[in-house]
């Protein structure tokens, strides 16, 4: 499934949801279906620094195609960090790359990725592109 | 307390009727920063419109009625803190600079290698990283206070900190994040039993109770406007006259001087020669207004009411049994500092937001003391006087709501 298809579903699975109660409700349970990230990075080398929330973030590139897991002591952050992965994982560097992310602002998930909020999104967010970006440029030599 | 004009005050801070979220706000942040009372917000605005010009510098009618309102502000912090001199008391940008602008000129005056400094592990980090960057500039070490389990200092291990390099104490009046309010009296005396001086951060004890610094007897007592229903972007640093003489400037500039040649520039008098380039000389006026408001309802009441609030949400707070509290001794202002058990304080945050319930989470700035305490947050909720008994109710409520929703 192309990124911009995987994002027009969750769109759609949010609007089917009501108010910040059911929202909330929705990113709590992804974020407790997220499968755990492998207890060996759960440490400070695969932490992504945010100020309140701690995320951790693992990335393997398998034949040409990326995936991600991650974790995080705050269930909501947990929840979006799974958005993130259904979004991103299972892709190849380019199109980690090229995508455009337009269904944080569409689900009403913006206020969680201004800088201010220092839970670590913004940061999660730029460190899977520098994944891909990293993968690709090992591809390229 | 019935003669407590709780509903007068609450309409004298506009802010307080918004509603977030469709529900009336339960500003329990005051911590981070106070709501402003109008007659502080209508005195500012009343300055921009028809008395606005410099200060000390030029020859008109404006700027000699704008620096007697600027040196009357002076006078009215003298006295809301019971200083003995006007030139005692400087105007800074806030806590942060008051602590800077000590920690600068102690440093490169006093401070040598191999010198100790005093700290204690509930600091705010603006308490802490001033005195470590003079400790990096002189080759000095920072010694430090430890905190008990109910977050008391450690008064006896305090005592044996002290050695004949010990140059300087500087402690927190009461704390930002456990609400503990530190015996600042007796912790000044043992300073000064071993002749060292002692700063005491006084940012979130002002606003709370009548703080007087001649009977304290501290060297430095820093505070912050912003925190006290003032403006942002002033404060306060009060010092002995000795110490406040003998300390070089902090900042060079204008006002802050007596001759200039290129050859050598002279320092003007206290308190300017700490005051260098145009003040923040509005937000001076803006905090007296509010100190001045303060003194109408009287700090004595305001503490008697807050330690109301205090005892009832200690009650109400201790009857959510998931709900661990950090901070819990006797001497202690309206400030929770609490986890839910399971729940992480940023989700606890986000969703008591969303019932109009405004509370900080994470380290607030004092990393050392989580550290301390092996957390990596809290949620904080801390009341002053124009919160309500129903405000600790609606925190209570929606503290269960998050218990119900995180199940």
């Amino acid at each position: 499934m192309l990124i911009s298809d995987i994002q027009k579903e969750i769109i759609e699975e949010f609007a089917g949801l009501g108010e910040w109660m059911e929202r909330y409700n929705y990113l709590i349970d992804l974020g407790k279906n997220l499968p755990m990230i492998d207890q060996a990075f759960r440490n400070d080398d695969y932490l992504i620094r945010g100020c309140q929330s701690r995320v951790w973030l693992n990335a393997e590139l398998r034949d040409g195609i990326v995936y991600f897991t991650a974790d995080s002591d705050a269930i909501i952050t947990k929840g979006i960090a799974a958005l993130m992965i259904r979004v991103f994982t299972g892709h190849t560097p380019a199109e980690i790359i090229a995508a455009d992310l337009g269904f944080i602002d569409e689900i009403g998930l913006k206020e969680h990725l201004s800088p201010t909020r220092s839970n670590g999104m913004v940061s999660m967010i730029n460190q899977m592109r520098y994944y891909a970006m990293a993968y690709q440029a090992k591809q390229q030599k | 307390m019935t003669d407590f004009p709780i509903l007068k005050i609450r309409s004298d801070f506009p802010i307080l009727s918004q509603m977030v979220y469709g529900k009336p706000v339960a500003y329990l942040d005051n911590g981070a920063t106070t709501q402003k009372p109008i007659r502080m917000i209508e005195a500012i605005d009343k300055i921009h419109r028809e008395q606005n010009a410099s200060i000390h510098r030029s020859v008109n009618f404006l700027s000699d009625k704008m620096t007697s309102l600027y040196e009357e502000a002076r006078t009215t912090v003298q006295n809301f803190i019971g200083a003995p001199k006007t030139s005692q008391i400087i105007f800074t940008s806030g806590a942060t600079g008051s602590i800077n602008l000590v920690a600068f000129s102690f440093g490169e005056s006093i401070l040598k290698a191999g010198d100790e400094i005093i700290l204690s592990t509930m600091e705010h980090h603006s308490n802490i990283v001033p005195w470590q960057m003079a400790c990096e500039r002189k080759g000095a070490s920072l010694k430090i206070i430890p905190v008990t389990d109910i977050g008391e200092l450690d008064i006896e291990a305090y005592k044996n900190l002290f050695s004949d390099r010990t140059r300087i104490v500087a402690v927190t009046h009461v704390s930002n994040v456990l609400g503990t309010i530190n015996p600042v009296k007796e912790i000044v005396q043992i300073a000064h039993s071993h002749g060292v001086p002692i700063l005491l951060d006084g940012a979130q004890a002002v606003q709370h109770e009548p703080v007087n610094v001649a009977d304290l007897d501290c060297d430095f007592y820093a505070f912050s406007g912003h925190k006290i229903y003032g403006p942002t972007g002033i404060g306060v640093l009060y010092g002995k006259e000795e110490w406040l003489e003998r300390l070089p400037p902090y900042q060079g500039g204008g006002d802050m001087i007596d001759q200039v040649t290129f050859e050598k520039t002279t320092y003007n008098v206290l308190p300017f020669k700490f005051e260098a380039g145009t003040t923040n000389f509005i937000g001076a006026i803006g905090m007296a207004e509010s100190m001045n408001y303060l003194s109408s309802i009287g700090l004595e009441n305001i503490q008697r009411y807050e330690q109301q609030l205090r005892d009832y949400a200690i009650q109400k707070l201790g009857a959510i049994p998931q709900l661990r509290m950090y901070g819990t001794s006797e001497h202690k202002a309206a400030v929770f500092s609490f986890i839910l058990n399971n729940v992480h304080p940023y989700d606890t945050g986000l969703i008591i937001d969303k019932y109009g319930v405004a509370v900080r989470t994470g380290t607030h700035c004092a990393m050392p003391l989580m550290q301390r305490f092996g957390i990596h947050g809290t949620v904080r909720a801390s009341f002053c006087f124009y919160n309500t008994m129903e405000e600790v109710d609606r925190l209570c409520d929606a503290l269960n709501a998050v218990l119900d929703l995180m199940g």
